[in-house]
């Protein structure tokens, strides 16, 4: 995020900006403290997580939870089916909605703006409503208990999306476009000569977006899967409690670390493209 | 949408923009329009996946109007919409404000505040849980050092609804930034008019900043209100419905319908109504804000 250049509420003064690091070292607490304990918690014995008052800093660090939920959990599984289906159905997205955004943003043609505004309107539709006639659909396809009700739409593109790059797409000069087809170059020439390698940070907003909503999403892979090892981490972690008796917190948490900390990194290098995402998100209306 | 009008592309290629929106032609006809038009027919049969659908007219709407699980479950939802809304609202654009001061640092602040928003999901709801947890929880511990007994937080059907609410905190980042970005659009030159007219920094929030961002407002307070009314997975992870079903919201019961009893015909019907509701509201919500909102 860039610092703000517009407007503050005048210059502060010494007790406002007292007040405002007094607030913000405040507030820094309330967002961090609970990550903190996640992993504090994480590092605990079982034993340890019982006492008051609570032991803030673990006398031991038991690190051997993180080996211990790889090798009597099924963690590991859960993980890599996570990674699998994040990045084939982000990568289907992107790919698909980029191509159905260049059409909306970069070619004339009649019935276009109605249809846009269509794709507009799915947005607003609730998952519930078209939920059971999907999952009908896919049963008879004999699809239920694999990934590829989850895989397949994603090919099909993301109305946000699709949205998204559509309007970075107008804002990309046509001068270009013209260069190529005077050269003889048609729609495909332009599309990934021109405009791909121009959008890759337009791309790469939508494809972190994409990836943070498929890797927390829940409700599509408990709809559709049913066997344990197929599992991806939401709903693994989902069944952490129901399928293994009496809530053992630190593993628990142990899982719970392992499982944010993919989005964390991925949002600590790719800040920039993420707070854009989110910005586009409310100019669409 | 705000297509350049000005030079016509020489192009006039329409097959070619059919191809290329093939993929979002095919997905709207097999899994949006073709399902919204299966959804509504499924919801006037009985279905049980197992037996072909059976045409029951408007049953499964006249079981649900006098199905007291469906009132509960509605109510609830509604209860933790009305809560929710304006807790996620003021506290993220109190947060917004907060980041859009000019001092050292603020841009780490403002990644620090935003950091918990990437981890939704299940793991967030199970730290949640243990953050809260009654007995064992750190928030009542420290509630216990200030002499203040902590609640049972979601062990209780009196306190499970807020406490719901209060998970919404490790969320709000979304919301918060896109208050921060549009405050940052705010041109200054007003704001400096109105403190040399004397003007103090509350003055100027409640008679400027609020005014001018009201659009904004509405939109997160729509956004915000229809991710309420869908609310699913927290009370799935942390309370499976209850204390006493004092969590058991409307997708819930949907979700249990369509896939634990298979009442495909019946959860179609919830489905409708639940579309009716949110797009009720939502034409609600703007039309009371016509009034207030400035545009």
């Amino acid at each position: 995020m860039k610092p703000s250049k517009s407007y503050s509420y005048g210059q502060l003064s010494v007790p406002g900006i007292v007040l405002v690091y007094f607030l913000l070292f405040l507030f820094s607490i309330v967002f961090l403290f609970p990550l903190c304990w996640m992993f504090l918690t994480s590092v605990k014995e079982l034993g340890a997580i019982y006492l008051v008052p609570p032991q803030w800093i673990p006398k031991v660090f038991q690190w051997e939870n993180y080996m211990k939920i790889f090798r009597d959990y099924p963690l590991g599984t859960y993980l890599s089916n996570s990674v699998e289906y994040t990045i084939i159905s982000t990568f289907g997205i992107v790919l698909s909605s980029s191509l159905v955004a260049f059409g909306f943003a970069r070619i004339r043609a009649r019935g276009k703006d109605p249809l846009f505004a269509l794709v507009l309107a799915t947005m607003m539709l609730p998952y519930q409503v078209t939920m059971i006639p999907q999952y009908l659909l896919f049963r008879k396809l004999g699809w239920v208990d694999s990934y590829l009700p989850l895989v397949i739409p994603a090919f099909t593109g993301s109305a946000f999306i699709i949205f998204l790059l559509r309007q970075f797409y107008i804002g990309l000069s046509k001068d270009l476009d013209e260069a190529v087809s005077i050269d003889g170059g048609g729609y495909f020439t332009i599309f990934f000569r021109i405009i791909i390698p121009l959008s890759l940070p337009a791309m790469a907003t939508a494809g972190i977006m994409e990836f943070m909503y498929r890797w927390n999403d829940l409700l599509g892979p408990l709809i559709y899967l049913n066997t344990t090892n197929k599992f991806p981490l939401a709903l693994g972690l989902a069944n952490f409690t129901s399928s293994y008796g009496a809530t053992q917190w630190n593993i628990l948490m142990t899982a719970a670390v392992v499982s944010v900390i993919p989005p964390l990194l991925l949002f600590f290098t790719a800040q920039k493209y993420f707070i854009q995402g989110i910005v586009v998100h409310a100019s669409k209306d | 949408m705000t297509e350049k009008r000005t030079r016509k592309s020489i192009f006039s290629g329409e097959k070619m923009f059919w191809f290329f929106i093939m993929p979002w032609i095919i997905g709207f006809i097999l899994l949006t329009g073709g399902p919204i038009f299966a959804s509504m027919v499924l919801s006037f049969t009985k279905y049980d996946v197992l037996t072909a659908p059976n045409f029951i007219g408007f049953d499964n709407y006249v079981h649900l109007f006098n199905d007291r699980l469906f009132y509960k479950s509605l109510s609830t939802t509604l209860y933790y919409t009305v809560l929710a809304v304006p807790f996620v609202n003021i506290l993220a654009l109190l947060l917004a404000l907060l980041l859009n001061q000019k001092v050292r640092g603020i841009g780490v602040f403002r990644v620090i505040f935003y950091a918990p928003s990437v981890v939704s999901g299940v793991a967030i709801c199970f730290l949640w849980a243990w953050l809260l947890n009654s007995d064992f929880g750190i928030v009542n511990y420290v509630l216990s050092l200030v002499h203040i007994k902590g609640p049972a937080w979601f062990s209780s059907s009196s306190t499970v609804i807020p406490s719901l609410v209060l998970t919404t905190l490790t969320g709000i980042g979304g919301t918060m930034v896109i208050y921060l970005a549009s405050m940052q659009s705010l041109s200054a030159e007003i704001f400096e008019a109105a403190a040399i007219d004397g003007a103090n920094p509350f003055r100027r929030f409640f008679a400027i900043t609020i005014p001018l961002l009201s659009p904004v407002i509405l939109f997160n307070g729509i956004m915000t209100m229809i991710a309420a009314i869908q609310i699913f997975v927290p009370s799935f992870v942390i309370t499976k419905g209850g204390p006493d079903w004092g969590s058991y919201f409307y997708v819930y019961y949907l979700f249990d319908n369509a896939f634990s009893q298979f009442r495909m015909g019946y959860a179609s019907a919830q489905a409708w109504i639940l579309f009716v509701i949110t797009f009720a509201m939502t034409l609600l919500a703007l039309k009371v804000s016509k009034r207030y909102v400035h545009y």
